[in-house]
């Protein structure tokens, strides 16, 4: 497991350095898993699609990283990186990517189906804007019951242009259900860009049309990100529904073989130059009197945690063949 | 003759038609700027121009509803869904729109629309990418379901799929792409709902499409070099159903396996059986066997997934177990 101080982040409060520290070796590690996955897929270690978070960070570690223990996470099959944040044994993310029994999934999800419902990640979904319903379900049962836990819903800038979308967010209004909506505005679904797809290229936009309080933020940021996650998320707690707007970009393929004939080199590398890691490791150095070796370390943490969960992974058992009918029915 | 993909049978089908009729369009996601997500409209956006080759959103109920308005309005639109799975998402354009307003309208407009989707598993895309939900869209009158399993067909059924004036789901698999196969150089149209032999033979029928057809066919040789000749009956087209071919063969062999790809309950296997017993009871000399996909949704897991689905295998020992 990620070693996390969750409880220093109270919300609301801008991060502590021990913070800092444990989401800069977050992303790191986020990067570093992604670029194994990368490597791995190539050898066939690993079957299906493969969607790489490379580049969207700051965004995962920034929003799960201002929740509290009682907030369930939801996102869509971009999940290797969310799963991370909240909290999930790189060994299990990597056993699941193999198929194996020991997965988040017990083999049967794949990269799109990451969860572990003790951390409150209730997984990567597949079908795009499918689990926005979900997170409404979620956040209604949780109002239900009383409890002030907050359902973060993440998806792209793509499903917002399908009817879930709508549907849920404007039955998350009529209901006031403690959810926060987190777009990630990677410019593109798949190869289409946004101003080809959506009316609005500024999708906080169409929380507007709900009466829904929302903000766009720099996504490259986490510090931004985080801060305007713990502010909005003391709001959904007392308020009910805030969408944020998430602006970042995906230096990788949509999956891995995508042709990219959709977009131009120089707007990678223009993007490359916001590196989210970058960005924070020079906030750290400037500000926080950190050293070069200090981060360094961290780094080489993060790589031989990668390396351990890749060696757990292919020691571990495949699901044997007789359980193939496990987990369709409760009984 | 010459020897083409599925991939270039369909891409020259679709071709072919924007050619020869204005009205014909492509929409769907991804089939401009990418070239379709399989690579079939590459070529199409530079060649044919935005208009005509229209990516869309994420968003399926407008794409099968948007193309349900524009056959209405007299256009001839090919509607392309990513894979059939999400074709769940479109269900009340497909059912309770495409499929019958034309007969609540008495008769006053057609929808001459072609749904594309491409669907079938084996490639660990995990429980809702890897469906062979064929025999649900064929459960409903008013809609045509066609699925080729060689290229020559694939071509020639989806031209005349575009030319015809009824709404036609076009089932293609993912897995085909690649197959290869002799496809006539001049204009070539294969007429819906019409079985065909794809494969003579005396001891047994197999009852096929798509996929399966292809794993039939390896299956039928593997089996010849045993000295077993088995018939393969290719359905083509779900609905309207040819059963001419299929009860012929069956009364020539007696024994027949239905192989399809989809799961058994409800399926393919189950009309198809029915039917005969229907039509041929009296010349049944062993129970009809069904070969389909085990009743659990696919499972990510390489192994788990493969055992579910049926393979070569499974074909030769239920060929042998009709005998
Ligand atoms: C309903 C549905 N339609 C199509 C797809 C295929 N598909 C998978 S991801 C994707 C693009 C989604 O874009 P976006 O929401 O922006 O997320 P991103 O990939 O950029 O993270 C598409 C079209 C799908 N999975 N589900
Ligand atoms: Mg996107």
């Amino acid at each position: 497991m990620v070693n996390r101080t969750k409880s220093k982040r109270v919300a609301g409060e801008l991060m502590d350095k021990d913070t800092m520290l444990d989401l800069y070796h977050e992303m790191v590690l986020v990067r570093r898993l992604e670029e194994a996955f990368e490597t791995l897929y190539q050898e066939g270690k690993i079957g299906g699609f493969l969607h790489l978070y490379i580049g969207q960070e700051a965004v995962g570690s920034g929003v799960i990283g201002a929740r509290q223990p009682q907030d369930r996470v939801i996102t869509a099959y971009r999940d290797h990186g969310i799963a991370i944040s909240c909290g999930i044994d790189p060994k299990s993310i990597v056993a699941e990517l193999f198929g194996k029994e020991a997965g988040t999934s017990k083999g049967r999800g794949g990269s799109m189906h990451l969860g572990n419902t003790d951390l409150n990640f209730w997984g990567g979904h597949a079908i795009v804007g499918a689990h926005m319903p979900l997170a409404t379900g979620m956040a209604m049962a949780d109002k239900y019951r009383g409890s002030d836990a907050v359902t973060i819903c993440l998806f792209g800038d793509g499903a917002t242009n399908g009817g879930y979308f709508h549907e849920a967010l404007n039955l998350s209004m009529v209901w006031d259900l403690p959810i926060l909506w987190v777009c990630e505005n990677n410019q593109y679904g798949m190869g289409t860009a946004v101003e080809r797809a959506s009316a609005v290229t500024e999708i906080r936009q169409k929380a507007e049309g709900y009466g829904m309080p929302n903000e766009r933020v720099d996504g490259m940021d986490i510090l931004k990100v985080y801060e305007a996650t713990s502010k909005n998320l003391d709001l959904v707690r007392k308020n009910g529904p805030f969408f944020l707007e998430l602006m970042t970009y995906r230096f990788r393929g949509h999956s891995i073989g995508d042709p990219e004939r959709y977009r131009e080199k120089e707007e990678i590398d223009m993007w490359r130059k916001d590196d989210p890691i970058g960005i924070f490791r020079k906030h750290l150095l400037s500000t926080n009197g950190l050293t070069d070796a200090v981060l360094d370390n961290i780094e080489a943490k993060a790589q031989s945690e990668i390396e351990e969960a890749i060696k757990f992974a292919e020691a571990s058992a495949d699901p044997s063949l007789d359980s193939l009918f496990d987990y369709v029915y409760v009984d | 003759m010459a020897v083409i993909t599925m991939r270039e049978a369909i891409s020259q089908a679709i071709w072919e038609e924007m050619e020869r009729d204005e009205d014909v369009f492509i929409m769907g996601e991804e089939v401009g700027i990418w070239g379709g997500t399989y690579a079939v409209t590459r070529g199409f956006y530079d060649h044919f121009g935005g208009e005509r080759v229209r990516d869309t959103p994420i968003a399926e109920g407008v794409i099968i509803g948007a193309a349900n308005g524009a056959a209405m309005a007299g256009l001839r639109p090919i509607a392309e869904l990513m894979t059939i799975n999400f074709a769940f998402l479109a269900m009340d354009q497909i059912v309770n729109h495409s499929a019958k307003l034309r007969l609540m309208f008495g008769g006053q407009f057609k929808i001459p629309i072609v749904i594309r989707a491409v669907g079938g598993g084996g490639r660990q895309l995990g429980a809702t990418h890897s469906q062979t939900p064929d025999a649900v869209f064929a459960h409903f009158p008013g809609l045509k379901v066609v699925s080729p399993g060689t290229p020559s067909d694939a071509k020639g059924l989806l031209k005349t799929a575009i030319r015809q004036d009824d709404p036609v789901m076009f089932i293609e698999n993912a897995t085909l792409y690649q197959v290869r196969g002799e496809v006539p150089d001049e204009e070539h149209l294969v007429p819906i709902g019409v079985s065909k032999v794809q494969r003579e033979g005396h001891d047994a029928t197999i009852v096929t499409y798509s996929k399966m057809l292809q794993k039939s066919f390896v299956a039928a040789e593997r089996l010849s070099s045993e000295g077993i000749e088995v018939e393969i009956v290719d359905l083509r087209t779900l609905r309207p159903l040819d059963m001419g071919p299929v009860v012929q063969s069956f009364k020539k062999t007696n024994r027949a396996v239905i192989v399809e790809e989809g799961w058994k309950s409800y399926g393919v296997g189950a009309e198809i059986a029915a039917r005969l017993y229907e039509e041929a009871f009296d010349y049944a000399d062993a129970p009809i066997k069904r070969l389909a996909q085990k009743e659990v949704p696919l499972p990510y897991n390489h192994d788990l997934e493969q055992h579910a689905i049926p393979q070569v295998e499974d074909i030769i020992m239920a060929v042998k177990e009709v005998l």
